[in-house]
This record gives C-alpha cells, sequence and structure tokens, in this order.
C-alpha cells in the first residue's frame, strides 16, 4: 500500500470515526439502534454544500449541517417515544423521507464543491501537502470530540443518559424523564453524524444523495470491531475503541482492496463490510466481553 | 402523607383479556406509618404500587402524596416525592454502571442534573462512609460494576440509593422476594434501620405473610383489587397468620389454595 493510499484510508478513517462516535450513542449508550444514520450522514453533505455554494460561510454552513443532524435525530426519536413507533422502524421511516429531503435541498442529486471555499481551505497555506495536513487537522478534531464526549458521558446529565439506556424503569424512578434523554441523545448522536457528512462533502470536494447507502454498517463495523479489540467498561475507552475501530476497518479495507490476489474491487465494499460485521457479531465473546466482567474497575 | 380514593384500573379494556386490577382502593396513611400489604396474586398489590410510583396512571380515583394531587405525574416528577426498591435485584440499579455512578443517580433524585462532574472526590468520600455503614466491604470497590454484586448487595446498595435523599414516600417492592432467607433477613433488618432512623413513611408489598405481620406498624390485605382489611397496632399484634389466613379464606368464599402465602 503507497503512503498515499495509507493516509488516505486514515483520512477517511477519522472522517468515520464521528459516525462511529455517533452510533456508539445511539446504539450503546440509549440502546437504541438507529438507522437515521443513513440519511443524516447526506443530509449534513447536503446542507453544508448546499449552503457553501450559495456563499455561506464555510464553518456556519458545517454548524448548520450539524444542526440538520441533530433535527433529523430528534424526529426519529420523536417518532419513537411520542407516536410509539418501534425503534427500527421510526429511525428507518426519517431515513427515507430524508432522501427525498436531501435531494430536495440540493436541487439536484449532488453538488460540487470545487473552487469553493471549505473548512479544510487554510489547510492549502501550510507547507504540509494536503494529504498529509487533512489527516492531522481532523485527527485533532476528533480527538477533542472525543474528550468532550467523555466529559458529556461522565457529567450528571451524561450519566442519566447512559441509565436511560441500561434501565428505563430504575431511570424514571431516579427522576430522569427518559423520553427527554432520549430526544436530546438523538440530536446528539445525528448531529455528530451529520457533522461528519459536512466533512465529507467538503473533503471530497461534493455532497451526493447516495452517500449515505451503508453508512450505519460502517459505523457498527467500527463500533463492534473497536469491542472486538479492546476492553471498552470505562467510557474514555469505549469512545477510543470506536476512534482506533473505524480507522482499523478502513485499513484493512484498503489492504484487502489493494491486494491483488483476492481480486476484490470497490463495489465489494457494502459486502465486506457486512461479512466483517456478521463474524465480529457472531464471534463468542465480543458483544461481552468476559475480561471487563472479572476486572474491577476505578477509572470511570 | 398519602391519600388513596377510589383508585381503579383495568387491564385490556373492552377485550376478553379485560382484568380490572384495582376496584376503587381507598387508603389514608399518616405520616410515619409503615404499611405492609399482602394478598394473594392477582389481588392488585404490584398494580397499587406502580399506580403510587407513577409508573401506571389509574382510570379513575385520585392520588395524593404530601397534600399534592399526583395522580395524573409521570414517574420522574414524582421522584421527588418517592422511592422506590423494585423486586429484582438488578431492576434498582445499572448493572453497567459502577457502583458509585449508580448511588451518583440516586444523589441526584429529585435535583437538577447539571453538566459538571457526576463524582466528584468529595461526594466519593461521602458514598464511601455512607455504603461503610453497610458493614459489606464495599466502600473499597466504588468503582466495581454493580453487576459484580450479589443479589443481596445489590438489594442492600439499592436501599442505600432509596434513602440517599429526602422522601415523602418509600415504596418496598417484594424487595426480599429473590433472596435467600439469610440475605433477606439482612435486607429486612436494614431496611427497618433506615426506616425507623429517619421516620419514613413506607408502603411495602410482600408475599409472605409472617413478614407482613412482623414488619411495620400497619397491615393490609387486598383482595380482587380491594382492601379487605386493614389493622393496626395492637390490633395487628394479636394477630396470628393463621388469623390472616381464616380472612382469607372468608373473603374468598373457598378454601386458600395458594401455596406460597402459606409457605413463606
Amino acid at each position: 500500500m503507497s503512503t498515499f493510499a495509507l493516509l488516505g484510508a486514515i483520512e477517511v478513517g477519522l472522517l468515520f470515526a464521528l459516525v462511529a462516535l455517533g452510533v456508539y450513542l445511539s446504539f450503546r449508550v440509549l440502546q437504541f439502534p438507529d438507522l437515521t444514520v443513513d440519511g443524516s450522514f447526506p443530509l449534513g453533505a447536503a446542507v453544508c454544500a448546499s449552503l457553501i455554494v450559495t456563499g455561506v460561510n464555510p464553518y456556519l454552513a458545517t454548524l448548520a449541517a450539524a444542526l440538520a443532524g441533530a433535527g433529523a435525530g430528534m424526529v426519529t426519536a420523536w417518532l419513537n417515544v411520542r407516536l410509539k413507533i418501534l425503534h427500527l422502524l421510526a429511525s428507518i421511516l426519517t431515513m427515507i423521507a430524508l432522501y427525498s429531503i436531501n435531494l430536495r435541498i440540493m436541487g439536484r442529486p449532488n453538488v460540487a464543491l470545487l473552487g469553493e471555499t471549505t473548512v479544510f481551505s487554510p489547510l492549502d497555506t501550510l507547507d504540509l501537502p494536503t494529504y498529509v495536513a487533512l489527516p492531522i487537522a481532523l485527527a485533532v478534531l476528533v480527538v477533542v470530540v472525543k474528550l468532550a464526549l467523555d466529559w458529556f458521558l461522565n457529567s450528571e446529565v451524561g450519566l442519566a443518559m447512559r441509565a436511560t439506556g441500561v434501565n428505563p424503569r430504575m431511570a424514571r424512578a431516579q427522576g430522569i424523564n427518559t423520553e427527554h434523554y432520549i430526544l436530546g441523545g438523538m440530536a446528539l448522536s445525528n448531529a455528530l453524524v451529520a457533522l461528519a457528512g459536512a466533512l465529507f462533502a467538503q473533503s471530497q470536494g461534493a455532497a451526493d444523495v447516495t452517500l449515505g447507502v451503508g453508512v450505519i454498517v460502517v459505523g457498527l463495523a467500527a463500533v463492534i470491531g473497536g469491542e472486538a479489540i479492546m476492553n471498552t467498561r470505562a467510557v474514555w475507552r469505549a469512545t477510543l475503541a470506536c476512534i482506533m475501530g473505524s480507522i482499523i476497518y478502513r485499513l484493512a479495507v484498503a489492504a484487502a482492496l489493494n491486494t491483488d490476489m483476492l481480486g476484490l474491487k470497490a463495489q465489494d465494499l457494502n459486502l465486506i463490510t457486512a461479512v466483517l460485521v456478521t463474524l465480529a457479531m457472531v464471534l463468542p465473546g465480543v458483544r461481552m466481553p468476559f475480561r471487563s466482567k472479572t476486572k474491577g474497575a476505578s477509572d470511570t | 402523607m398519602i391519600k388513596v380514593n377510589q383508585l381503579a384500573v383495568t387491564f385490556n379494556r373492552g377485550t376478553p383479556m379485560e382484568t380490572p386490577a384495582m376496584r376503587g382502593i381507598d387508603l389514608n396513611v399518616p405520616e410515619g406509618d409503615f404499611v405492609t400489604v399482602i394478598g394473594s396474586n392477582g389481588a392488585g398489590k404490584s398494580t397499587f404500587l406502580n399506580a403510587l410510583a407513577g409508573e401506571l396512571r389509574p382510570d379513575s380515583g385520585t392520588i395524593l402524596i404530601d397534600d399534592q394531587d399526583v395522580t395524573s405525574w409521570p414517574t420522574a416528577k414524582r421522584a421527588g416525592l418517592v422511592a422506590r426498591v423494585f423486586q429484582d435485584p438488578l431492576g434498582g440499579s445499572c448493572a453497567d454502571l459502577t457502583i458509585e455512578e449508580n448511588l451518583a443517580l440516586a444523589n441526584a433524585r429529585g435535583k437538577r442534573r447539571s453538566l459538571g462532574g457526576s463524582v466528584g472526590s468529595r461526594l466519593r468520600d461521602e458514598f464511601k462512609a455512607k455504603i461503610a455503614h453497610l458493614n459489606l466491604g464495599l466502600e473499597n470497590r466504588l468503582g466495581d460494576r454493580m453487576d459484580l454484586l450479589s443479589g443481596g448487595q445489590r438489594q442492600a446498595v439499592s436501599l442505600l440509593m432509596a434513602a440517599m435523599q429526602p422522601m415523602k414516600i418509600l415504596l418496598l417492592d417484594e424487595h426480599t422476594a429473590a433472596l435467600d432467607p439469610k440475605t433477606a433477613a439482612f435486607v429486612l433488618k436494614l431496611t427497618r434501620e433506615i426506616v425507623t432512623e429517619r421516620n419514613l413513611t413506607t408502603v411495602m408489598v410482600t408475599h409472605s405473610m409472617r413478614q407482613a405481620l412482623e414488619i411495620g406498624n400497619r397491615t393490609v390485605m387486598l383482595h380482587e383489587g380491594r382492601v379487605v382489611l386493614d389493622v393496626r397496632d395492637q390490633e395487628r399484634d394479636g394477630l396470628q397468620i393463621e388469623d390472616l389466613l381464616h380472612m382469607f379464606e372468608r373473603v374468598r368464599g373457598s378454601q386458600l389454595d395458594d401455596d406460597a402465602l402459606l409457605l413463606s
């Protein structure tokens, strides 16, 4: 694998680490299987790209994208907690609706950002080539998001959110309004995913309505893969595992596609991902690692 | 402290499965009373407790706690008034969280939760002192996950969590039913201590007639969603388990066939 391909894989891995953190919030913290992700990722890209081409400041456009994602997450949560629609189905409804909405936002299937000023434009002024500077900038961002999330999940509010996912009846008995926490948590989760979508569009130079296909599976692959390689007992370990899982997944995919012997092509990506996630889920000890049950913990 | 007026609820109303779980329960519990609630399966004990906690909205009737009408309040809103210990040792705590995180959750009951850290060093010391009172050696295991504890230890911690913040009423839902006799006795002793120490108004549902007569100062028997017996203090002291059994048979108009009540 060339350095270029390696750095490219790390760059995409870091971008999808944000998706993985979002998926960790919904699937693991809130235990809310959320497929909205497949719609909120391209939603972030669409909002951001559409705003940038109309001349809006790229930072504002990226912020707007994250807010749009939060809105999408809240719609799914609302369908579930208020209208009592099964969580999985609620998220599929939002995802499907977002496909049309994304087309409406862009007005066409894709929006190119070539030549536009993006949040990554300042990197061009550095002495480093973009393919080196971009992964570094993303790494800084991902670490900041991770630390913020760690802090949040260990706060009183974050603890209440975790309790909402683990034992909602007990949470309510402790005065926690579980509906509000599900709404808030889903908003945060999808804001992160939409942020990733906005950054993805800006680094790739275009937003496309089909960007979202399989994003949820990639996010899950990162979360589950991360759990397979390390102990995720404490929150800071779990969030670290999401990031590691995402990068390792991209590296593995890049390695597989770059090995001519296997005869794999880019179009096999989703199939490989599905197989990997299935394997990770059925392999014993992955979802509930025994090591986290036998050792005492004091570092949460 | 608790005033329950004509409380009624029917499950699966309008279907062949229609079950009236409460058919007009009236109960007035003054401050400091410790009421044990007994009754056979389906008598409405759990439904009654769920209604007090807010997990269940009654079809009709009112619930007043501390002179406030809480009938339409959801569970979370009542949490400042009501503390609860569940029957399932796993039900009252979060298995995936550590002991200190569970205590921190309970410590914020009825208060506004902030974005500040949930377990600071000051709070940890406070938890340590409180949990040391249990004499279970848990004071050095605050960072352990809750699911590492035994059922009895979990119920003891659940009691501690319930007593963490001031409350108006304490609800105990057969909280010793899932424990072995020795552990059950320990948890019961702890319950007595906490209730006496703080003079708590308590409602405890139990399946054991002996427990019902031994603990607290008042016993209420429910049958088919109604209060069929309400005895307190001296009147109750004179009662034996056999007397309760006779009463049961009388209200049912048949021989008692619920072995669980006889044997426990």
